[in-house]
């Protein structure tokens, strides 16, 4: 096993190019501040390739089984004998592939960063951001306890909140950020009160021994925990879901999705790394982290997050056929892709023959966070080059940006899981994960796959097709000229090649032992074939220009506003915070605040006043007077101590 | 009937008095300080008097005497610089009208 | 009636009708005069008792010393000849009856209350004693608290030269 030193840096070296750039950035290291940062994170990202590397092939087996492993651990906050804050370092198959990903997607965007951000006046504070985020986020995965990854959670939050609002010159970008941490700290409420429920049940903060007191059925904390009930639903179903609930929040499920499309007012690259393929899959990792209890102690939680994350799909899926912005097509779609991995993870049960779902979410969580920060990458390249995020301004641009141009479609054919890119594999798993566990969700889960390789081909021609070639050569040379920008992209483009040739079953699971991911030949027909459907729709509507598209849209009008409105979710939130809270408790409160507090205290103040008026006479500024008010008062209490202090 | 410390009580006590009497009712600075040195004098009385009935073996109302007076001398020395500070300021040393330290 | 008792009542008398008409006199020559008796008187009732060094102390800092800086500073500061004005009836009519108040309350704290003196042997109050004992550090001595009223000399001395000096400097400035 490596020395716990080694592990403690992935996360540690980017706090201290955080540390170094927020502190000295801008006077001192100026425009190295980019290079200081990434060569930090390569130290970091080999680090972690290499610990999950000795993890899966060398020290994290026991018996065929991969442990939990504490490869370090310190005493933080010590309250009693029982209970401690730590901060340590937990080693599984699901913490190693994330220090993988987080780190390696991280320092992609890094070095694309480098020349995508060069000129920009807060340079040195984008990549201390970045870094604060990369240390947060790895921080998080790495987390041995519930207290520990709560604050690595608002810490990414609190990251994700700074870089959606890079841009503070732009009152969009304010307000995006804003809405974020409004909308995730909300959720992040019900994570909180998640973590109290279970720990007070389980007497612990740790993972292990908390997922161990709360699945083995003889211990007395899960028994409590599954007589105590409340509205009819135990207290360990109610933790698990208000854990899932701040999961949510963070990962944009239905109904808590609606910041993620703003918060693509966040610079490209941002988008690419944290709302697409690391920060956002935090409550995918969470509810993985936690899944031991959800399977065992609370199923019924695991129907609702199959609920939501069927729902979140289709739903975001729908949305992203009719938004014009192309980063709003990917928010959607990525919204759309982590409901794929929160019902898969819903469909999975504890035990060999069920869990499949589970290393499926885990696959599809890896091979996504390749192709998804490819597109957004890609995107950014885009958007320099045309100067606008509207599609309608785009088109027949791929003989401008030819890299841009196959890359872009590899990552399109991945997500749309066509074989033999990374998406197919992983989405047939869950696909397949569904089937087994139910038919419905299935079905939609079928449905959905077949809408997602639409839009992202409708995307794609839109983009690069649409239109006669060239009409936008001036900036021909300019956009993806750096190969700076080029190696990130080009390495994704092979990771999301190849990452769905990995065994993962092998490696992931819930319980540690293997799974086998046969690849049903037969089964997978129906979905290339789906998917094949979708983009051949696509190519059909948007390949040239044509007026298709627009009879299909007044064929089906009132699905289309609904869709294109985000079907009226920010407008139900907005109903219900002014209308039903302002009116029903702000405005009671409102008084209440105006007539009883403000009236108690201006009462106070008013008496006071009046008081003092009355007495400041006293305050007469003749010496005399005070003498004799003095001697009065000796007087007084010299009587006071003579006779009545008997 | 010899007169013994009740007596040089009575004494210190009625100068005492006389100067809280005239501390009270004069508007002269000048004559408030004189005030305050009858109030300091009947003190040295009451130390010397019971020192000289109650603890004749002992020294200390002696010095606690000797003391005063020397504070008393210190005091006299700031207070009448005082008095001609605030005589330069407002051409008067009546208390009546140096007042400006109200509400 | 020996002739000691009779000097003792002459004394009290002195200080006590000269200290009341200090306080009450309307010419403020006058009553700086009367304060000058009543000290002298104090100053004769140590010597009644005995404390003749106490009465030396009385004689040169009181009556050579702070009531020359009484009367020089009358000089400075008011017209001579000038009568004072009176306090009004009322706060008079008030004072006096506080001061009667305060002064009943204690006489009769005094008489009920009954003095409890040592019984040890009285010793004579020399000036080699005093001197002796003001320098000593022992459990008796008084030396410490002999530096600390040296610096609060000191302190007052420099405290009323910065007073003088503010104003004159700020005079000047202002003319």
């Amino acid at each position: 096993m490596p020395n716990s030193l080694y592990i403690a840096c992935i996360p540690l070296l980017p706090l201290v190019s955080f540390a170094l750039l927020g502190l000295f950035g801008t006077r001192v290291f100026k425009n190295l501040s980019g290079l200081l940062a990434t060569v930090l994170l390569v130290v970091s990202t080999i680090l972690a390739i290499w610990v999950a590397y000795n993890y899966f092939f060398h020290f994290g087996q026991a018996n065929g089984i991969y442990q939990r492993i504490i490869a370090g651990q310190v005493t933080w906050l010590r309250f009693s004998s029982e209970l401690s804050i730590d901060m340590g370092l937990m080693l599984d198959p699901i913490s190693c592939m994330m220090i993988v990903v987080v780190s390696f997607i991280s320092l992609m965007v890094h070095i694309y960063s480098l020349s995508y951000m060069k000129g920009e006046e807060r340079y040195p504070t984008y990549y201390a951001f970045l870094s604060l985020f990369t240390f947060s986020m790895l921080g998080l995965v790495l987390s041995s306890n519930m207290f520990q990854i709560y604050i690595f959670w608002e810490l990414v939050g609190v990251s994700s909140y700074l870089l959606i609002g890079y841009y503070y010159d732009r009152p969009g970008a304010v307000k995006a950020s804003q809405k974020a941490f409004i909308v995730t700290r909300f959720a992040d409420l019900g994570f909180l009160i998640g973590i109290l429920v279970l720990s007070f049940y389980s007497n612990t903060l740790d993972f292990n021994t908390l997922i161990e007191r709360l699945t083995n059925p003889a211990s007395p904390g899960l028994k409590t925990a599954l007589a105590s009930s409340f509205l009819g639903i135990s207290a360990i179903t109610w933790g698990s879901v208000l854990v899932f609930m701040g999961g949510a929040g963070k990962s944009a499920m239905f109904p808590l999705h609606i910041w993620l499309p703003d918060a693509m007012e966040g610079p490209t690259p941002v988008s690419a790394l944290i709302h697409a393929a690391t920060m956002v899959v935090a409550g995918v990792y969470l509810v993985a982290r936690l899944f031991p209890v959800f399977s065992i102690s609370a199923p019924a939680s695991l129907d609702l997050v199959t609920f939501v994350g069927v729902l979140s799909a289709l739903l975001a899926a729908l949305i992203a056929c009719t938004q014009t912005d192309i980063k709003r097509v990917l928010a959607y779609s990525t919204m759309s892709q982590i409901g794929f991995m929160m019902f898969s993870l819903g469909v999975a049960r504890h035990g060999h023959e069920e869990q499949l779902g589970y290393s499926a979410s885990m696959f599809h969580l890896f091979t996504h966070a390749f192709f998804k920060a490819l597109l957004f990458l890609c995107a950014g390249i885009i958007i320099h080059l045309v100067h606008s995020n509207e599609m309608n301004d785009m088109g027949g641009i791929r003989k401008n940006l030819p890299v841009t141009h196959i890359c872009f479609l590899i990552a399109c054919l991945a997500i749309s899981g066509i074989p033999p890119f990374a998406g197919f594999f992983s989405k047939e798993e869950i696909l397949q994960a569904s089937w087994q566990r139910n038919k419905v969700v299935f079905w939609i889960a079928l449905t959905t796959s077949g809408i997602t390789a639409f839009y992202m081909f409708r995307l794609y021609f839109k983009i690069f097709w649409h239109k006669p070639l060239g009409h936008q050569a001036s900036h021909a040379d300019t956009a993806e000229g750096d190969t700076m920008i080029r190696l990130p992209l080009v390495i994704l483009a092979i990771g999301s090649l190849l990452t769905g040739f990995i065994p993962f079953g092998r490696f992931v699971s819930a319980d540690g032992t293997p799974v086998h991911t046969d690849l049903n030949l037969i089964f997978s027909v129906g979905p290339v074939l789906v998917g094949l459907a979708g983009i051949f729709l696509a190519r059909w509507l948007y390949l040239n220009k044509n007026d298709a598209p627009e009879k299909i849209k007044n064929g089906t009008r009132a699905l289309y506003t609904a869709a294109y409105h985000k079907f009226y979710i920010d407008e139900i939130y907005v109903f219900i915070t002014r209308r039903i809270i302002f009116n029903l408790v702000g405005k009671p409160a409102a008084w209440f605040d105006r007539n009883v507090v403000d009236g108690l205290v201006n009462t106070t103040g008013n008496t006071t006043q009046i008081v003092s008026k009355k007495i400041k006479g006293l305050q007469s500024g003749k010496v005399q007077e005070y003498a004799i008010y003095f001697l009065l008062g000796a007087g007084g209490l010299a009587l006071l101590f003579i006779y009545g202090w008997k | 009937m010899h007169p013994g410390l009740n007596h040089l009580l009575f004494v210190s006590t009625s100068l005492f008095f006389i100067g809280v009497y005239g501390f009270f009712t004069r508007r002269n600075l000048v004559t408030i300080l004189m005030s305050v040195e009858l109030i300091l004098n009947s003190v040295n009385l009451n130390f010397i008097a019971f020192n000289k009935y109650l603890w004749p073996h002992r020294l200390d109302g002696a010095f606690f005497t000797v003391f005063v007076i020397a504070i008393a001398a210190a005091e006299a020395a700031v207070a009448i610089a005082i008095i001609i500070n605030l005589y330069r300021s407002h051409q008067s040393i009546d208390v009546e009208k140096a007042e400006e330290l109200k509400y | 009636m020996s002739g000691s008792t009779i000097i003792f009542y002459l004394l009290a008398a002195l200080t006590l009708v000269s200290g009341f008409l200090a306080v009450t006199s309307r010419m403020i020559f006058r009553s700086a005069i009367f304060l000058l008796f009543s000290l002298f008187g104090i100053a004769g009732l140590y010597l009644w008792l005995q404390y003749e060094f106490i009465f030396a102390v009385q004689i040169v800092v009181y009556v050579g010393g702070i009531a020359v800086l009484i009367i020089f500073s009358i000089f400075l500061t008011q017209k001579s000849g000038e009568e004072l004005p009176s306090q009004n009836r009322s706060r008079r009519i008030l004072s006096a009856l506080a001061a009667l108040a305060g002064m009943l309350l204690i006489l009769t704290q005094i008489y009920q209350h009954n003095f409890v003196g040592s019984t040890e042997k009285p010793e004579e109050v020399s000036v080699a004693r005093i001197g002796s004992q003001m320098l000593d550090v022992t459990d008796q001595g008084y030396a410490l608290p002999f530096e600390v009223v040296s610096m609060l000399l000191l302190a007052a001395m420099i405290g009323c030269i910065v007073i003088a000096m503010r104003s004159s400097d700020k005079k000047q400035g202002s003319t």
